[in-house]
């Protein structure tokens, strides 16, 4: 059963509604001209196998392809280096056939070889890739090393099947992740462990200069695959830039993107200003940030405690606190996730019946524990609004406020009560309920050293969670409502206090063109390179 | 000889008054006195609790309030009123700065005199030591110790303590072995004298003067020394006030609320001022020979 | 001559060997995992083990602690954890911009210092010497953090004379620059004025006053030469403040150097590079000091190297 054939958008469309029209692009595009974006922090690498940071995400995207891809500025899964896949009836095995013609920035043509090539690689305990773990579904995972992958099969160039152990709902959505990009052997043994500073794939840009802790250029790739795009010529990133520096630069029209954001001291004052305030795009972005609680230890092994301190948050307050830059969240998914269950309301600001629940929790005078918080602005702050609203129901948190590897290190091993997860937060892989559940929520991480701080472990969920990712079409509605439920049942055990979802707010300077949606690409983050252009 | 100890122990009522001739001196003495009353009386003079983020601290956008009547320094970005954290914040400095350096002054002394009186592999071995100390970026090595042990107050006055001592160790050290080989103590040990008689007779009265002065100049080192930790974040812990992590939480928008670093900013000077100035005329008050930088 | 340096070279290598042990013991008891940061959040823990296993965390102590010294004997300072590249590569790609700030910030503090001293010293006992010894009091409280904002709120933001932070001009140099300085010449204007007091005293001055040359070209011929090179020569010492002080000017300006290499390094646990920064640092202080006691004999031959 093919799901579609795509070499137009048309095609696509007709074959399967259910998957998203591929992007129309706008049409006063006009290709030409170079911008400049700036971060804070260098980038480490353009690895694909290796990169997970918030700067290198999206421009990886732009340097390699996967097999799948996302339609600029949502989240619906479109077409990439494959050009069509079928899905055995059991749901077991992916067959997907290659794009012909798609050329590495070195010039040689793409072939499955070079599939099977990079996930064998990402997979290899040798790469250590923080995201092999995407990949657990793929049949032989758990030998992987030199040896490749043995559910990852070359059946001729052009085609390469996948067998899975498990059915894998989200198994496309992995296939278009950053880890999964197809990359060139021959790239990669020459340059070893710099293959990250040294980066070959099939995108839309190729490296063109990099200098450590300056600046990185990225050039137009004039063979790209998909007819059209990009539109620039050139990309300069710009690192070592503070976010207020970067933002006087936008204002002087030094910088056209910074990546950073608007910083929160600048927030009030750009949104004063009418001119400057219609180039601000906002957006969802697929963000939680949420208190955990050790369910495992006291007093959070009573779920009337946890219950009240939901109950005990203001969170209208929390978001004030961030000039407003937030919404407050009653669930673990962001809205803008499919599965987020609209109808669910959540705890309400209720301190008296959070006291009530306290006592009957066998803590009439409330306890004292400790609150985890990364020690990066505006953190630190928040933590201390959430302390004063557990204050307020007679919880004492200390706060502990340390260094990002110390927060998480405290959050994994499980001793630490309870953590804001504020800058270590779940901004979700890949747009897709489970992507919240598993490492964050479910028993594979509840394990010492998981990321799941609450240590949470639900069996009953677990099975369901399983259920839900057999289906084979990940939008399937039975398969978003099961997700829902799992979520509010998990609200109901309450193992997070969840507080608010991020919005994004990206400036783009006044010739940027290049509808909003691209620069708050739920995937492509902060925005998709490939698609926006400059409209002098 | 009994006239050079008797001087020595003589010493303060003299000095004072003749510190007290000093007008920078009393100045300093005026600001450090400020600085304690406010300090001690903090529950008493502060109109709000400082941890307590008011619910009309904030303006609907979330931007705190600049200095008014209600607030007379304004609010800080979580709404809380700054003249009470600053207050409190008193507190924290100058318990870190008694503790901590009283801490390094006790191990630097202890250290100095120790390697200075008994020489040999004893003082070699611990002038060593001071010279891997001096070796280390002291802030770098702040920072990591106070990544290890999570920081709290007196963790803090630990963390700093124990980068702060060399100093002390070193002038110390200094002293005593002039001291040492001064003839009145040649002569002492002539006549007998034990070696502990020597000691506590003779070298530590005679350091009494050094240690007061690099006491009191410690002090303002080690206000900056915590101020800078806090500033980085890995200082005093909020809600806890320090007047270093008062401009940690508000550094960002040092440029729509300048208030709410440079009022505790200018507090850390006046207050680190203070001690400098009280400590330079210690210095010449009670040992003239001792100006200058080391 | 020969010999005192041979002793000194031993020393320093022995206390930088010490720096790098207490170091390496520091970062290997720190509560927090370094492999679980590398991993990251989707990993299994079987990958966990496996990249512990590759970077030898696994083993013991001591033997980590050798393999790093190692290491270091072949000028290679590992690999940074999080950053995936080469240690020596990264502070080599920082260290100028930190080498401008901080020549810059010597450049400051000298010219303030001197000049501020050298006035004091003229003008001995009078309200502006006074109130330059309270100014350079203040200088030495004056955290720099707090200097380095309000020199940025004044300059940049209300005048709008220097940009806001970062770096690759001039003016960029300008603010970091004098934060950084402000500290020592608090110090180098009161050393300045003790010596150049003392110069003036001296009997070659007052010889040359007294056959009638004029006085600005005494001052400036004879005077000052003699005073300031005891001070020059103490530069070496300050690079250990300096190293301190690039984390937080660096910080405050957003200047992309060494001092925030370490700070990153630091909040992420990536222990190569802290170790690299912490021996960088290390070895640049004790040369600075090494460097001020053989130029001090130099300049002031009542000074012997010992």
């Amino acid at each position: 059963m093919k799901h579609w054939l795509a070499s137009t958008a048309l095609a696509l469309c007709l074959a399967v509604p259910a998957l998203a029209q591929d992007y129309t692009p706008d049409p006063n595009a006009k290709p030409g001209g170079a911008i400049v974006i700036t971060y804070k922090d260098d980038v480490a690498t353009l690895d694909p196998a290796i990169g997970y940071d918030w700067q290198n995400w999206s421009m990886i995207k732009s340097i390699f392809d996967g097999l799948m891809d996302y339609v600029p500025g949502s989240t619906a899964l479109r077409p990439g280096l494959a050009e069509s896949y079928d899905l055995s009836e059991d749901g077991l095995t992916f067959t997907f056939h290659l794009r012909p013609g798609v050329k590495f920035h070195n010039g040689r043509e793409m072939t499955a070889e070079d599939v099977k090539y990079s996930l064998d690689r990402v997979t290899n305990p040798e790469t250590q890739s923080p995201g092999a773990g995407f990949f657990g579904s793929i049949e032989g995972f758990e030998n992987a090393g030199p040896d490749g992958l043995s559910g990852v099969k070359i059946i001729d160039p052009l085609t390469v099947e996948i067998k899975l152990s498990r059915p894998d709902a989200t198994f496309l959505h992995v296939m278009a992740l950053n880890f999964a990009s197809v990359v060139p052997k021959e790239a990669v043994d020459e340059y070893g462990a710099d293959f990250g500073k040294h980066p070959v794939g099939t995108g839309a840009y190729s490296l063109a200069e990099w200098t450590i802790g300056q600046r990185l250029v990225f050039a137009r790739n004039e063979t790209y695959w998909r007819a059209g795009v990009p539109y620039l010529d050139q990309i300069t990133f710009e690192v070592g830039q503070e976010p207020v520096v970067a933002l006087l630069r936008l204002q002087k029209g030094e910088v056209d993107v910074p990546g950073d954001g608007i910083p929160p001291a600048k927030f009030t004052e750009v949104m004063a200003n009418p001119d400057e305030a219609s180039r601000v795009v906002e957006g969802g972005q697929l963000h939680t940030g949420y208190i955990t609680m050790n369910v495992t230890q006291p007093p959070f092994d009573k779920v009337e405690v946890r219950r009240a301190v939901n109950m005990a948050l203001n969170k209208e307050r929390i978001v004030q606190i961030i000039n407003g830059r937030a919404v407050p969240a009653n669930q673990p998914l962001p809205p803008s996730m499919p599965g987020y269950a609209k109808d669910y309301k959540g705890y309400a600001h209720d301190p008296e019946g959070a006291k009530k629940l306290l006592a009957d929790a066998g803590y009439p005078d409330g306890f004292e524990t400790e609150l985890y918080v990364m020690n990066t602005d505006p953190n630190p702050r928040i933590a201390q609004a959430i302390q004063q609203d557990l204050a307020a129901i007679g919880i004492k948190a200390s706060l502990q406020n340390l260094a990002q590897a110390n927060v998480i290190e405290a959050g994994g091993a499980g001793t630490a009560p309870m953590v804001w997860s504020g800058g270590m937060g779940w901004i979700a892989d890949f747009p897709d309920p489970s992507n919240f559940y598993g490492p964050i929520l479910g028993c594979a991480g509840a394990g010492e050293g998981g990321w799941n701080w609450s240590k949470y472990c639900n069996e009953a969920l677990d099975a369901e969670a399983v259920k839900a990712d057999s289906f084979k079409d990940p939008s399937d509605p039975a398969r978003l409502a099961m997700w829902s439920d799992i979520y509010v049942k998990i609200m109901d055990d309450a193992p997070w206090a969840p507080v608010f979802n991020e919005q994004r707010y990206t400036m783009k300077s006044p010739r940027m063109g290049g509808e909003d949606a691209l620069y708050v690409d739920p995937v492509s983050i902060p925005i998709n390179y490939d698609y926006v252009f400059i409209k002098e | 000889m009994t006239d050079v100890t008797a001087s020595a122990t003589k010493a303060p009522a003299g000095a004072l008054r003749r510190l007290l001739r000093r007008k920078l001196a009393i100045l300093g003495l005026a600001i450090i006195a400020v600085v304690v009353l406010g300090a001690l009386f903090a529950p008493w003079i502060a109109p709000y609790a400082p941890e307590e983020q008011l619910f009309d601290g904030l303006t609907l956008e979330g931007a705190p309030l600049a200095p008014d009547a209600t607030f007379i320094f304004g609010t800080d970005l979580l709404g809380r009123d700054l003249f009470s954290r600053m207050l409190y914040g008193a507190q924290t400095s100058l318990v870190i700065g008694v503790v901590a350096n009283g801490i390094a002054l006790a191990i630097g002394t202890l250290i100095g005199v120790t390697a200075g009186f008994f020489r040999g592999w004893i003082g070699g071995g611990l002038m060593r030591l001071t010279d891997l100390m001096m070796a280390f970026p002291a802030l770098l090595l702040a920072i990591c110790l106070a990544a290890i042990f999570t920081p709290s107050l007196w963790i803090v006055a630990m963390v700093i303590a124990l980068v702060n001592w060399v100093q002390t160790a070193r002038v110390i050290y200094t002293e005593t072995t002039a001291l040492a080989e001064r003839e009145f103590i040649a002569a002492e040990r002539t006549l007998g004298a034990g070696t502990g008689r020597i000691l506590f007779r003779h070298i530590l009265p005679h350091l009494v003067p050094t240690v007061i002065v690099w006491g009191t100049l410690g002090i303002s080192t080690t206000v900056l020394l915590e101020a800078t930790l806090s500033f980085l974040g890995v200082g005093v812990q909020p809600p806890t006030p320090s007047w270093g992590n008062i401009i940690f939480e508000n550094q960002t928008y040092f440029q729509a609320a300048p208030w709410l670093v440079f009022i505790p900013g200018a507090a850390i000077v006046l207050l680190a001022l203070a001690f400098n100035l009280v400590g330079d005329a210690l210095r010449d008050v009670l040992d003239p020979t001792q100006r200058g930088r080391d | 001559m020969a010999a005192y340096l041979a002793r000194r070279l031993i020393q320093s290598v022995l206390i930088l060997l010490g720096v790098s042990f207490i170091t390496f013991l520091l970062l290997y008891v720190l509560p927090a995992d370094p492999v679980r940061q590398i991993a990251g959040r989707a990993a299994t823990a079987q990958t966990v083990e496996n990249i512990r296993q590759q970077l030898g965390l696994d083993q013991p102590f001591l033997v980590q602690y050798g393999r790093y010294l190692g290491n270091l004997l072949h000028g290679d300072l590992g690999r940074s954890y999080l950053q995936k590249t080469d240690v020596a590569e990264l502070i080599w790609s920082r260290l100028p911009a930190s080498l401008l700030l901080m020549a810059g910030g010597i450049a400051c503090e000298l010219v303030l210092g001197l000049t501020l001293g050298v006035i004091a010293a003229l003008w001995r006992g009078r309200a502006l010497d006074q109130g330059l010894m309270v100014g350079s009091f203040v200088a030495v409280s004056a955290p720099q953090f707090v200097v380095g904002l309000l020199l940025l709120y004044v300059f940049a933001v209300r005048l709008g004379w220097f940009p806001i932070g970062g770096y690759g001009t001039f003016a960029h140099l300008v603010l970091p620059a004098l934060t950084l300085g402000i500290l020592g010449s608090g110090w180098y204007s009161r050393m300045m004025r003790s010596s150049m007091i003392e110069v003036l005293r001296a009997d070659y001055i007052r010889t040359a006053r007294a056959k009638g040359l004029d006085r600005a070209r005494v001052i400036l011929r004879h005077a000052l030469p003699n005073a300031i090179l005891p001070i020059v020569a103490m530069i070496g010492i300050d690079i250990g403040i300096f190293m301190g002080g690039i984390v937080v000017v660096e910080s405050v300006f957003g200047w992309p150097g060494m001092g925030q290499l370490a700070w990153q390094a630091i909040q992420r646990v990536d222990i190569p590079i802290i170790m690299g920064v912490t021996l960088v640092s290390a070895t640049a202080i004790v040369l600075g000091n090494l460097l001020a006691d053989l130029i001090a004999p130099l300049v002031d031959p009542r000074i012997k190297l010992r």
